[in-house]
């Protein structure tokens, strides 16, 4: 019995560690002060989050019920691959609609970047 | 500002064949299992709007030669075609019968004809689903 016991407390270790996971996003995207520190909370975290609760989950039903679900580690793998693809695609939505950064920014080499490219003509 | 999609094309490619996959999944799962036409057919239209909004219009009508209101009456005309199948045996229509086969790879497959009734509403669903949204999408 105490392999049994062993797997059920790695099982919840992992879905807990999610959950916390989650928790932190939720408090980053409260407390954090612009849309692009939000999103680095919300696409980082909460990735690993959803991540470790699926494999808490993959782990529970394969050692104690002994079924298991390849559904559950597609899950993680597209979560893996699409969730920061998402945040990559908010936060440049975000930046070519012109949303202002945060007053405590000290550095933003895209602009930069762009107006040495429009200097050139190279814009368009 | 021209912009540059090239991470969301090349997640595409990857995840359009995981979808794709699933989708068909679903489909064939449907029997015993949560699934069927229904949601198979709808994820898999979900996979071709994931292309349409990684690529253009134009891209993926090459990609994927289709008249979709074809494909609709084409899932219809399956639909009752094997309705209407029962109705040769002296059977009430939409009577279905099923066989158990024992196929080279597969082992011991029972094979039903709800599936193909089921294949004629997945290919209702992607086609009404792909001609409302690219209705939508082409209107100026």
């Amino acid at each position: 019995m105490t392999e049994m016991e062993i797997v059920k407390f790695f099982a919840g270790l992992f879905i807990l560690l999610g959950a916390f996971l989650s928790l932190v996003t939720a408090f980053g995207l409260i407390r954090l002060p612009d849309v692009y520190t939000r999103n680095h909370a919300a696409s980082k975290s909460a990735t690993m989050g959803v991540m470790l609760v699926l494999l808490g989950t993959f782990l529970y039903f394969w050692l104690i019920e002994h079924h298991f679900n390849s559904r559950l580690l597609l899950g993680v793998v597209f979560i893996f691959l699409t969730s920061p693809v998402a945040g990559h695609l908010i936060a440049r939505a975000a930046y070519n609609s012109g949303v202002k950064l945060s007053d405590r920014t000290v550095q933003d080499d895209l602009a930069k970047a762009r107006k040495k490219l429009e200097a050139e003509g190279h814009s368009k | 500002m021209k912009t540059n999609d090239v991470i969301l094309q090349t997640v595409t490619k990857f995840t359009l064949f995981v979808i794709i996959l699933f989708s068909i999944h679903l489909f064939f799962a449907g029997h015993y299992y949560p699934g069927g036409g229904f949601i198979g057919g709808l994820m898999t239209s979900g996979a071709i709007v994931l292309l349409l909004l990684a690529f253009d219009i134009k891209t993926v009508k090459m990609i994927l030669p289709f008249d979709y209101i074809k494909v609709v009456a084409v899932g219809l005309l399956i639909a009752i075609g094997t309705g209407a199948g029962a109705l040769f045996f002296n059977m009430p229509f939409l009577t279905h019968a099923y066989t158990y086969v024992y196929l080279p790879l597969l082992g011991k497959t029972s094979l039903h004809t709800a599936v193909l009734f089921d294949t004629g509403v997945f290919l209702v669903v992607i086609g009404v689903t792909m001609t409302i949204i690219q209705t939508i999408g082409e209107s100026e």
